[in-house]
């Protein structure tokens, strides 16, 4: 019953997506006021009956109904509870039932809270996220439906991919997913302005808050994902350029640039046209990338759920939201004038030339993705990498990290060069302090690295700056959050350019009782144990890790075994052993074991890295999340909001 | 055909033990470094531009398929013999083609590549600029 | 509005990226890796019997004038097994065909050449894979068309199928 249940309320939300759709385009083509009442109740009941059908599917999961046949490719009765709840969207059919359901309740959101934009502005975004939702409706229910039974149910299910067995996978999907969609508020809000031509301060405003909370949990997803990455590919490896992280970077540098754009439209009404063009943009790249890891066009560690069908569905539902929004944009934001204009040498200029390099930086990681695609078109098979990157979009970064030290620090519409140095000598000791460290101390530190430390040092202080002189506990909230988020850059940036300055790495094939030395670590491996877990059963090795001050830790790093099932080879992983120390991380991994030609004593292969610095990289990381959260809390005026709609409702029921 | 397409989807999958694996221990330099620290780095930094050829995009140094460990051990082997890393490359390049190198040549098919980035910061700060420049007077209009 | 063309630029890139997409929905992409190494002569090697009873191979042994046969093969490779019957059919028809075993156990060998017949002249063991590095090759089992003076002239991926052994005859007839 519960599957059919869930089937019904997807129909009925469907059907809700195409009366808010229709409504709203008669009422914008003039049809009676009446209509627009429709539109705001029926974004808020689709919203709520999609969440209630993907709670429905939960439950299916728990359960383990393996009758029905997503849970049965998908689910194990005897998966802990955690991974059978993840197990949900930890596939095709359930991460896009989840997608809808974000796209479901983000516009019920809209429809019940905001109260900024004029009434026909708000009628058109309500009904532009409703046409997004129709498509990936007939998708879900024409080619994916999750909630298909079976003639006959198997005895029990044929598991989850060992690999995605992992807390991360409880989180990392749905955080991201959140980040993706939510940017689907403000392609919304952009289509919706572009229809009434009501593009100003109003609109920017009420794109804002939206803007912002969807880039934090793209944030926290990135960074969430590659900590996943991290530990359990087994190679320390915390970014490959691999494409699925590529195109989930793409619509992150979209929200980067669009957040900071829309900051310009909402305080100054300029870069009108552009701050549009960027909302279409944004969720345009949250799209493209969901098709090309669902449509397999490219492979990629992280591939799952390939089917080039479903990938010819999605390519002929973007080339209609994507096509339709930008071929609208080219018609008319001609008639949108610019709005004011400014000084090179301001804090809009600087922003405009953060949101060049951003740009650039996001076409030139969509390009590397993709040329391969182009370069067998021409009859060359080439793979696009890391070093491309670096070099390409490393310079790139680190010219928009200085950028972000003028920004912040520059007055609105014009400012001269004489008070921003003024400001600026602290940041300038800071990095010359770390730049003459290095290379008098650090040994050959490779040139990019050598630039980031040095950068990040300059960011650090020249961040804080805003703050100098100021009472700090009348800030703003917004400037506390734009300092902790830029200080984060630079955390982030410091353990990027750290890590791959100074890791120190020590491959050995180790005895029991052998000791192995890793920087100022004395590691010894003190044996092996087999051990069972839920689901698997495993080797787990002991290492005792002695610092030179004498403190000692021990690393139970696993190389576990998952049984295959339904008769399928059983798959190993590896559980990498992380020890946290103020420095860095020392990373342990328990490899195959090595028979000596006599057949006594057994060796096992051990990788140990020591990564200075290396958790600085999601700290920081979460430090640009915090940072947003606070400026979305100081911009979405959710307090204000509250209290007016008291007040009406107040006003309501004394009126006669 | 058909049994091509299987094997051809097999060895795509290694990182899943559908392929069945030899009984071979790897080879001496699979997981073991070179002595002199210097050649080490060498080799590491090589091993990272270079694709793992059965693997789903990864590199031959983060990789466990045995036939990533034997080019590990092919690389370390001839980093020891005191060939230079470009070399190495241009030796595999010649065997696998550009696929197997991380670091795309400039050429041809690889010129929008290394120049769309700059052409495309060249044309938006050219637009921008413009903006500017006109800006220089009065910011109301 | 003066710069009206420069709207439409983002619709434009849009297409251009959409025609990529349709490209590769249309033109999936090729997995296989194939040898650049074609039309070259063999790298140089010498490598030890695979196993008791065969004859090692040196790739000095492979330009004689007789055009031949290479297989790149392995016991623990279940598609080898399966081309075990095209191989004879091709030493029937007169085919010289030499073996290189990768990374194989020489009691595994045997024991495969036991169970499926043994096609090959000679068997070279190539335990780290060097051979089949220096010769482009990304798996098990490929076959290289040599011809008498020890060039490389053809790569088939992947097991010789039935209908392959004529052609193959013919072309390494073709070559004396």
């Amino acid at each position: 019953m519960i599957a059919e249940l869930g089937l019904a309320l997807l129909w009925m939300a469907a059907a809700l997506a195409c009366l808010s759709l229709v409504a709203g385009a008669l009422f914008l083509r003039g049809g009676p006021k009446d209509l627009a009442s429709l539109v705001r109740p029926a974004s808020v009941a689709q919203g709520v009956l999609t969440a209630a059908a993907f709670g429905l599917l939960i439950a299916l999961f728990v359960r383990s109904d393996m009758s029905v046949e997503l849970v049965a490719r998908n689910s194990h009765s005897l998966k802990p509870m955690l991974f059978k709840v993840a197990g949900a969207w930890g596939n095709h059919e359930g991460s896009m039932l989840l997608w809808l359901t974000i796209l479901g309740l983000s516009g019920a959101l809209v429809a019940l809270f905001e109260r900024r934009l004029r009434e026909d502005t708000l009628v058109a975004t309500l009904a532009a996220q409703a046409a997004l939702s129709l498509g990936f409706f007939a998708f879900l229910l024409f080619s994916s439906n999750p909630f298909n039974r079976l003639p006959i149910a198997p005895p029990d299910g044929q598991g989850l991919n060992p690999l995605l067995q992992d807390p991360g996978l409880a989180f990392h999907p749905p955080t991201l997913y959140i980040g993706y969609v939510g940017l689907s508020v403000a392609f919304s809000f952009a289509v919706g302005a572009l229809v009434t031509r009501e593009i100003g301060p109003a609109f920017a405003r009420a794109m804002r808050p939206w803007v912002l909370g969807s880039w934090i949990f793209l944030t926290l997803g990135i960074t969430a994902g590659s900590y996943w990455a991290y530990y359990e590919l087994g190679w320390g490896g915390w970014w490959f350029w691999d494409p699925v992280e590529n195109v989930s970077l793409v619509p992150w540098l979209a929200g980067a640039a669009l957040l900071h754009s829309v900051a310009v439209t909402a305080t100054r009404n300029a870069l009108r046209a552009w701050t549009v063009m960027l909302a279409v943009i944004g969720f345009s790249m949250s799209m493209v990338g969901t098709f090309i890891v669902r449509s397999g066009l490219l492979t990629s560690v992280h591939s799952f759920a390939v089917d080039p069908e479903r990938g010819t569905f999605l390519l002929v539902l973007m080339a209609i939201y994507i096509g339709g929004a930008l071929a609208l944009f080219a018609l008319r934001a001609g008639t949108v004038a610019e709005g004011k204009k400014f000084a090179l040498l301001s804090r809009e200029g600087s922003l405009v030339i953060n949101n060049l390099l951003l740009t650039t930086i996001l076409a030139l990681v969509l390009l590397g993705t993709l040329y391969p695609i182009v370069a067998e078109a021409m009859g060359e098979k080439i793979s696009v990498g890391p070093p491309y990157y670096n070099k390409v979009a490393g310079p790139l970064a680190l010219i928009l990290c200085l950028v972000m030290v003028a920004g912040p620090l520059l007055a609105w519409r014009r400012d001269d060069g004489k008070r921003l140095w003024s400001r600026l000598p602290p940041a300038v000791l800071a990095g010359a302090l770390v730049l003459f460290g290095l290379v008098l101390f650090g040994g050959s530190v490779r040139i990019l690295p050598l630039l980031g430390m040095t950068v990040a040092a300059v960011v650090a202080v020249a961040s804080l700056a805003p703050l100098w002189g100021r009472n700090l506990r009348r800030t703003p909230l917004p400037t506390w959050g734009m300092v902790i988020a830029h200080f984060g850059v630079a955390v982030a940036l410091a353990g990027m350019a750290a890590e791959s300055a100074f890791i120190k790495e020590r491959l050995v094939a180790a005895a029991p009782g052998e000791t192995v030395k890793v920087d100022d670590f004395a590691v010894t491996f003190v044996g092996v144990r087999p051990i069972a877990g839920p689901n698997y059963t495993a080797i787990e090795g002991r290492l005792v890790a002695t610092t030179g001050s004498g403190a000692s830790f021990t690393l139970r790093p696993e190389a576990r075994t998952f049984p295959g099932l339904m008769g399928g080879p059983p798959t190993e992983t590896n559980e990498a052993a992380l020890l946290t120390r103020p420095g860095g991380q020392l990373y342990a991994v328990l490899g195959q074991p090595v028979t000596s030609p006599d057949g006594t004593a057994e060796r096992y292969q051990l990788r140990l890295w020591w990564k200075p610095l290396v958790w600085w990289i999601w700290l920081g990381g979460a430090l640009i999340a915090i940072g947003a959260a606070l400026s979305m809390l100081g911009r979405a005026q959710l307090l204000a909001m509250w209290r007016t709609h008291r007040s009406k409702k107040a006003q309501e029921r004394f009126a006669p | 055909m058909k049994a091509r397409l299987l094997i051809a989807a097999m060895m795509t999958l290694t990182s899943l033990p559908l392929e069945a694996q030899d009984r071979l221990p790897p080879a001496p330099y699979a997981y073991q470094q070179l002595n002199d620290p210097a050649k080490e780095a060498k080799a590491k930094a090589l091993m990272e531009t270079l694709r793992c050829l059965v693997c789903q995009g990864q590199s031959i140094a983060d990789s466990d398929a045995p036939l990533a460990g034997d080019m590990r051990h092919e690389v370390r082997t001839k980093i020891a013999a005191g060939e230079s890393p470009d070399t190495i490359r241009k030796w595999l390049v010649a065997r696998y083609g550009n696929w197997v190198s991380y670091d795309p040549p400039f050429d041809g098919a690889t010129a929008l590549l290394w120049l769309g980035p700059l052409l495309f910061l060249g044309v938006g700060g050219w637009l921008a600029f413009g903006r500017f420049r006109r800006a220089g007077g009065e910011d109301e209009r | 509005m003066r710069n009206r063309w420069i709207l439409f630029v983002p619709l434009a890139i849009m297409a251009l990226l959409f025609g990529a997409f349709v490209y590769r929905l249309v033109t999936p992409a090729e997995t296989l890796i194939q040898s650049q190494w074609i039309n070259k002569p063999m790298p140089l090697f010498d490598l030890p019997p695979a196993t008791a009873g065969v004859e090692g191979l040196k790739s000095s042994q492979l330009a004689d004038g007789r055009p031949r046969l290479v297989n790149v093969f392995a016991s623990w490779c279940i598609p080898c097994r399966a081309e075990a019957a095209q191989l004879e059919a091709l030493k029937r028809a007169g085919v010289p065909i030499d073996g290189i075993a990768i990374r194989d156990r020489p009691e595994d060998v045997a024991a495969f050449l036991n169970e499926f017949g043994n096609p090959f002249d000679r068997i070279g063991s190539d335990q780290q894979s060097s051979v089949q590095i220096a010769l482009g090759s990304s798996g098990v089992p490929e076959t290289f068309l040599i011809d008498g003076k020890g060039i490389i002239r053809e790569q088939i991926q992947g097991v010789i199928l039935a209908g392959d052994v004529p052609r193959i005859i013919a072309k390494l007839e073709a070559m004396k």
